[in-house]
């Protein structure tokens, strides 16, 4: 059973009646969010590399590469990127082992907004979502009218999910509520496309600050709460990723709705991803295990958990030759 | 004074320039000739065997990118370290293998000496199996060898220096990188030649060295679809086992060296059969410049 760190205190600064009273003002919110309960960081990290010596065999294995499988999006997002790659990466997103047809396909597409157009003709039809980047990706630095616009051309030219950046700037100056509007304008430019919103935990310097950027999306309206751009270095962690399933599970406590949480960059290995698998049970529960709550950001994965695949099926350790770059 | 304890030694893998313990934590103990405790040796699992390769093939753009010349040099220096530890070899060749002093000393230099040959061929060889083509066009055209990639090397299970020398280095030189499955009841000189490795300029990960059953990991080395060829000189006699390696290594077209059916005399000369075993053959047509 996971620690509910805080979870008590959050309640008892929040009886529901209030939730949309936290953020009638920059006052409140911050009055709010300093109000979190402080994340045990030697806590989290001992829970992390707890939960991460696990041993996922067998059956328990190949179900969890499927479902990891599942819930990739598979992201470029590079400035070299063209037409062509991004074709190619949507035919592996629907096929990612040609010789294998029980393979599932992948949650979504990741690219630049200007290249959606072209991810979702590819993808048309498929179920496999086309995920865009938005707001001046990486940094989030131009001004609000511009991050509308950005969103909105990603939206028409065919995005089902946007990924926006937080203004870790003015979230770090304590501009909560600027950066609460912004959020919201965007998930209003969004319209019916899932907003994911990245708050770049490797900016934000502590847990206690990913805490607050958490629940600060949240309440503003997030879909999903995302640790990294893929830009920044460290991206995503185990115990950042901890942090931000203890949020969701907590803002689901507290209001009812649901958030998904997506830990994006650095994922690179089976191994790893079958960590942040165990952690997203054991830590929100078992109705994030499921590709419309948990994505992993990432690219180079997919071919490894491929090769565990076949590893499983055929009991010889296979190569990477024999699966497309990307 | 008391009588001072001997110091006895537990060896570990080498694995990508590092000594890690085998992930399955088991160890065997190696006995000499006469059924005596000599060292306990770290009993290798198929996951160690992965790990290898996957280091072997992480070593594998440096080592074939480097240039002939140097990777020679570095040939070189490992036989001047060999020298070095001469001692210590012809002590455990000799208990390894129970010859007499003399006869174990014989069997050091002469694989010193295969090392020092085979090293001179790491700039020569393309000359030798190389070649410009005459054809009938306005072209350069040139054959050149390539090495092959990872190569498994299965080492012969009685002669555990001159045998190992022979087989290790002719699939180093050109610039493959290995994966060294030691002999089972003899592993000691493969042991220390990757301590010697180790401390002569050659690149971590280029020989990765496994001790335990070969059982264990050469079916695991023979099936991976991560390397490229495999030598069963380790299997020597075996037909039945070295049968089904070789059935495993068909399924990706690894080059197959294959088992005789005797360990061979390796004191013979050794030709070029086993550098040739582990090269491709890149042809290029290259327009005449005017």
């Amino acid at each position: 059973m996971a620690p509910r760190l805080g979870k008590v205190t959050v309640l008892s600064a929040l009886d529901d009646a209030h939730l949309a009273d936290v953020t009638t003002s920059e006052a409140s919110l911050r009055r709010f969010l300093h109000g979190l309960p402080g994340v045990d960081e030697v806590g989290a990290e001992a829970r992390a590399a707890g939960l991460s010596t696990r041993s996922i065999k067998t059956t328990a294995k190949q179900f969890a590469i499927d479902l990891a499988i599942s819930m990739i999006d598979l992201t470029t997002l590079e400035g070299q990127d063209t037409p062509g790659k991004v074709r190619a990466l949507c035919a592996k997103a629907l096929r990612p082992d040609p010789t294998d047809r029980d393979v599932p396909r992948v949650a979504a597409v990741c690219v630049y907004p200007d290249l959606v157009g072209v991810a979702a003709e590819a993808l048309a039809g498929s179920g496999v979502k086309v995920a865009s980047v938005a707001t001046g990706f990486p940094s989030g630095r131009t001004s609000l009218a511009v991050k509308e616009a950005d969103t909105r051309e990603a939206v028409a030219a065919g995005a089902d999910e946007v990924d926006m950046v937080i203004d870790r700037g003015a979230f770090l100056a304590g501009h909560y509520r600027q950066v609460f509007d912004e959020i919201a304008t965007v998930k209003q430019a969004a319209g019916a496309a899932h907003l994911k919103v990245i708050l770049e935990t490797g900016e934000l310097a502590t847990y206690d600050n990913v805490r607050r950027a958490s629940w600060l999306a949240m309440l503003a309206g997030a879909d999903f709460v995302k640790t990294s751009t893929g830009k920044v270095s460290p991206a995503a962690t185990l115990p950042v990723t901890l942090v931000m399933l203890e949020a969701v599970r907590d803002f689901r406590d507290a209001s009812g709705r649901q958030v998904g949480v997506k830990p994006a960059g650095g994922i690179r290995t089976s191994k790893d991803a079958i960590k942040y698998l165990v952690v997203v049970n054991e830590t929100a529960g078992e109705d994030w295990l499921d590709p419309d709550w948990f994505r992993i950001g990432a690219s180079s994965l997919l071919n490894d958990l491929l090769m565990q695949r076949q590893k499983l099926a055929t009991g010889r350790y296979a190569g990477p030759d024999y699966f497309t770059l990307d | 004074m008391s009588e001072r304890l001997a110091v006895k030694k537990t060896y570990k893998l080498a694995i990508g320039g590092k000594f890690p313990r085998s992930e399955s934590g088991r160890s065997y103990q190696v006995a000499d000739s006469a059924g005596e405790f000599l060292a306990n040796a770290a009993w290798a699992s198929r996951k160690d065997a992965r790990d290898a390769v996957a280091a072997a093939r992480k070593a594998f753009p440096g080592w074939s990118g480097a240039t002939a010349y140097n990777r020679g040099q570095v040939l070189y220096r490992v036989a001047e370290v060999m020298e070095g530890r001469r001692a210590q070899f012809v002590d455990e060749v000799a208990r390894g293998e129970g010859l007499a002093r003399q006869r174990a000393e014989k069997a050091v230099d002469e694989a010193i000496d295969r090392w020092v040959w085979y090293a001179g061929w790491a700039d020569k060889i393309a000359h030798v199996v190389g070649s410009s083509n005459s054809v009938a066009g306005p072209y350069f055209d040139f054959s050149v060898p390539e090495p092959t990639g990872v190569v498994a090397v299965l080492a012969p299970q009685r002669s555990s220096l001159l045998g190992l020398v022979s087989v290790l280095a002719p699939a180093v030189v050109s610039g493959n990188t290995v994966v060294l499955a030691a002999s089972y009841e003899r592993p000691l000189p493969a042991i220390t030649l990757s301590e010697v490795l180790a401390t002569s300029d050659v690149p971590g990960g280029v020989v990765n060295v496994l001790t335990g059953r070969v059982g264990d990991t050469a079916p695991a080395l023979a099936s991976h679809m991560d390397v490229n060829a495999i030598d069963l000189a380790g299997a020597a006699g075996d037909t039945e086992h070295a049968h089904e390696l070789e059935l495993a290594a068909a399924e990706n077209l690894k080059r197959v060296v294959r088992a005789p059916g005797a360990e061979p005399d390796w004191t013979a000369e050794p030709g070029l059969e086993r550098i040739t075993a582990h090269l491709e053959t890149k042809t290029v047509w290259h327009p005449v410049g005017i």
